[in-house]
């Protein structure tokens, strides 16, 4: 049986001839993610901003009646909505933004839009599919635990490979994540997409799974700089990357047929959540070429780096991996 | 690389036949279910509530309603306390301004006397006698009591148990099946509900403090009076929206009037002349009789109905009620009557209850999201399931067979774990699927790289594995940093998700390290392969 083969063999591609100009578009963009958050502001969902959020879908006919939705909305006199189609033509999302601390006045405002709909739009089979309604102190505490919860854990993932490899390689793996993280958040102020607390959990999802490709090239890069002790730095990265390219795009395109079915089949409530994966994932394996090996070079790591220590981590692994049952090092 | 110990395949078949186990439950749909023999594991995944429908809501309460609460009594206990002294002390100038409760004692020589009565009724019935209160006398005459934090601390402590208890008991009149009700923090609580129609009827109920009583009305206070909020001595003004004289208050005695807690039930019902609904209660002994003296007391008077600070109705006491039981009319539909009958069974909330965060998710949402849930992870896992085969070969499908036993120990630790699947819980599945190739296809293209490089097949095989294992490591102790980060950060079914990460993590090293070592090792040995196709 003839095996698939996507990469050839002993590809030499000089990934790392294009750093300079590599560098010069991740900093353009990450600059250009910071200016659109800045401009154009987060699509911020109910989670981060309060109000309520109120799904119906209407069964009886086969697209929602938008317009006089908004109209019978805006009778009502209760605040700007938004009102956005998600999933099927029938489903919309109704959104109103209510972010003052007056949880009462928020609760009143679901219950009025809620009966509303059920009573004005009963010929149309309206139904009420779902209802967020967070108040501000509750949004404003989701808002600061996502927040803390990326730059924890940036900074514990950094820490860690710091302690596994060297300083440098953590510093390096730190500006891909915040490479990745920014682009993720420009993305969604291009989009407009809603920002919601799935968001949250998509971009530390992210964040993991770019390490993945970040450790895998910084483990043939650290094996390769014992092997090699005389090679120039930047060919040695080349070396690496083309090492672990069948598998980078192996491994992403897993993912991808995964996260595609997600993306074309799912249901339409995480569209938002497997978009920014989608989007993680391309992120982040170019990032673990053009940002973190750049930084390592800028850094000085070279043939001397893993002389002192690496006894040290080389044990560590090897305690670890007895203790799980692993077979003997070669 | 060949010898793979007896005993290890014997361990690890056994904790994959384990964790099959423990997943079959899940899997099989109800009908099939009753028949699963009882001797078995029975623990099923459960589902979130945006999956099977349901509400949760997070009530908030009040801080300083507590406190508020709580000063009012004080001032009760001591007036009471001055009143009952020998000989009485006489007290004035009573105010509660800035949460400490101040007052004049009349008599300098009796301030001594006052702090002595006083004292022991500031300190806490806990077990490390702290005071809930500190006393000082200023001004030679005047006796300020200033509630300590550790007083406050354990009287919002106290509140927040006694109305998880009451919301306990107004969640399970609703008769909805395996509610959660979890104190949260200081002065939360969560309430999860699934499968519940009207997540509107819940939140009034849970919000509604259901403080009953029973009061004289003043007919001595002018309208005039009343309009401008003043109120005759020993009487206080109460709004009264739905007052048929006109006007939106009325003045009621302050004292003499009875509670609500001294009912032994209530029900809905409708009144006998005008078929309105009303509710009915039933006074406990003690109750009763107060009632009946009461109405025997002020027959063709008025008396208001309190609920929550507002008047209900303000019905003519035509004649003495003596048995014991009450109606209480007040423009109720059927549900909300039968709503305050609930309320006022299960008692009456300490401390007033605020929805600060509602996520319901109808029925059908629910099955949608998980059939077009369970859909797409199937096809995504069917397609890498191919993908695997057609790149690998032989190792594909190794890797293909802990692909799903993988997916199995994953449902059958949640199940064990009593974890909960939720939506996001559902793509972290078929993410886990995307990623727990990864670490086989790390191994397999070392192995085809070692190959190149010329080493033999049992030590291409060995190296591959032993060389990739510590990349496998580091990446997934990374991801499972950011999974614990998410648990501990996320709220509901993110938290759901990261659930499922963490334990797809582990589950998925391991399966794809060990599981498929076993497999070529039982495969080498067996077929001693002249050549590698991989």
């Amino acid at each position: 049986m003839k095996l698939l083969k996507l990469v050839p063999d002993d590809t030499n591609f000089r990934f790392l001839r294009w750093r300079k100009i590599a560098m010069t578009i991740s900093l353009l963009s990450i600059i250009a993610s910071i200016v659109l958050v800045g401009v154009r502001g987060l699509n911020l969902g109910v989670d981060f901003v309060g109000g309520q959020m109120i799904q119906v879908t209407f069964d009886k006919v086969a697209e929602a009646p938008v317009a006089d939705l908004r109209d019978d909305i805006e009778a009502l006199n209760l605040g700007e909505s938004t009102i956005q189609r998600f999933g099927e033509p029938n489903q919309v999302s109704v959104r109103m933004r209510l972010s003052g601390d007056n949880v009462d006045e928020v609760n009143a405002v679901t219950s009025r839009v809620t009966q509303m709909i059920t009573t004005e739009y009963a010929a149309q089979g309206a139904r009420i599919d779902g209802v967020d309604s967070v108040s501000g102190k509750v949004s404003g505490e989701l808002l600061s635990t996502g927040v803390y919860s990326l730059v924890f854990a940036m900074m514990a993932i950094a820490v860690y490979i710091w302690f596994r490899f060297e300083w440098q390689f953590g510093v390096a793996a730190l500006f891909a994540l915040v490479h990745d993280v920014t682009l993720t958040f420009g993305f969604f102020a291009l989009t407009q997409l809603e920002f919601n607390l799935n968001i949250v959990a998509a971009l530390l999802t992210i964040i993991g799974y770019s390490l993945n490709d970040t450790i895998v090239v910084f483990d043939r890069v650290r094996e390769n700089l014992r092997k090699y002790r005389k090679m120039d730095m930047i060919a040695l990265l080349d070396l690496s990357t083309n090492e672990t390219l069948a598998r980078t795009i192996m491994t992403t395109l897993t993912m991808l047929i995964a996260l595609m079915a997600l993306l074309l089949i799912g249901p339409g409530v995480i569209f938002g959540f497997t978009a920014a994966m989608t989007l993680g994932l391309f992120v982040g394996s170019y990032s673990s070429v053009y940002m973190a090996n750049p930084i390592l070079v800028w850094l000085g790591v070279g043939a001397h780096s893993f002389v002192p220590h690496a006894t040290d981590a080389d044990k560590a692994a090897a305690k670890l991996k007895e203790g799980m049952g692993g077979g003997a090092q070669p | 690389m060949l010898d793979f110990p007896r005993w290890k395949t014997i361990s690890i078949s056994l904790v994959l036949a384990l964790g099959v186990l423990l997943a079959i439950p899940s899997l099989l749909p109800a009908s099939v279910g009753q028949y699963y023999p009882g001797f078995l594991p029975q623990a099923k995944v459960n589902l979130g509530l945006d999956l099977q429908g349901g509400s949760h809501i997070l009530l908030e309460g009040d801080p300083a309603d507590v406190a508020a609460q709580r000063l009012q009594n004080m001032e009760e206990t001591v007036r009471g306390a001055m009143r009952s002294a020998t000989p009485r002390i006489g007290i004035g100038d009573i105010s509660r301004e800035g949460g400490r409760l101040s007052f004049l004692v009349r008599d300098v020589g009796q301030v001594d006397a006052a702090r002595e009565a006083i004292l022991p009724l500031t300190t806490g019935a806990g077990l490390t006698g702290q005071r809930d209160w500190d006393i000082e006398v200023r001004d030679t005459s005047r006796i300020v009591l200033t509630p300590t934090d550790a007083g406050l601390t354990e009287a919002l402590d106290q509140a927040m148990e006694t109305a998880t208890e009451v919301v306990r008991k107004r969640i399970d009149e609703l008769g909805t099946r395996e509610p959660t009700i979890i104190r949260q923090g200081d002065n939360r609580i969560v309430v999860q509900v699934p499968g519940l129609d009207d997540p509107e009827a819940l939140k009034e109920l849970l919000g509604q403090t259901a403080e009953l009583e029973f009061k004289l009305v003043d007919l001595n206070a002018s309208p005039e009076d009343i309009a401008a909020g003043r109120a005759p001595v020993g009487s206080e003004i109460v709004p009264y929206p739905s007052n048929p004289a006109g006007g939106t208050a009325i003045a009621v005695r302050r004292l003499g009037g009875i509670r609500g807690d001294k009912l032994t039930n209530a029900q809905q019902s409708f009144d006998q002349q005008t078929n309105e609904p009303v509710v009915s209660i039933t006074f406990d002994r003690d109750g009763g009789t107060r009632f009946a003296r009461l109405t025997q007391q002020n027959v063709n008077k008025p008396f208001a109905i309190i609920l929550d600070g507002e008047v209900l109705s303000a019905p003519n006491i035509n004649e003495p009620i003596l048995g014991g039981s009450a109606q209480i009319s007040g423009n109720f539909t059927t549900e909300s009557a039968n709503q305050l009958a609930i309320a006022l069974r299960s008692g009456a909330l300490p401390i007033e209850l605020k929805v600060v965060e509602e996520r319901s998710v109808g029925p059908d949402l629910g099955a949608e999201s998980i059939q077009l849930g369970m859909l797409a992870g199937a096809v995504g896992t069917v397609a890498v399931l191919a993908f695997m085969i057609i790149t690998y070969g032989r190792f594909g499908v190794y890797a293909n067979i802990a692909l799903i036993l993988n997916i199995l120990l994953i449902l059958g630790v949640m199940a064990l774990m009593n974890a909960t699947l939720t939506l996001p819980g559902i793509a972290g599945f078929v993410l886990t699927i995307g990623a727990a190739v990864d670490a086989n296809v790390l191994i397999n293209e070392r192995i085809r790289e070692e190959r190149k490089n010329g080493r033999r097949i049992i030590q291409a095989i060995e190296v591959g594995y032993t060389e990739a294992s510590r990349a496998i490591y580091d990446a997934n102790i990374t991801n499972v940093i950011a999974a614990v980060l998410l648990f501990l950060f996320g709220s509901g079914p993110v938290r759901g998700f990261a659930v499922v990460l963490m334990i797809g993590i582990v589950t998925s090293v391991w399966t794809a390290v060990y599981v498929t070592r076993m497999f070529v090792a039982i495969w080498l040995k067996r077929a001693r392969p002249r050549e590698l196709v991989i």
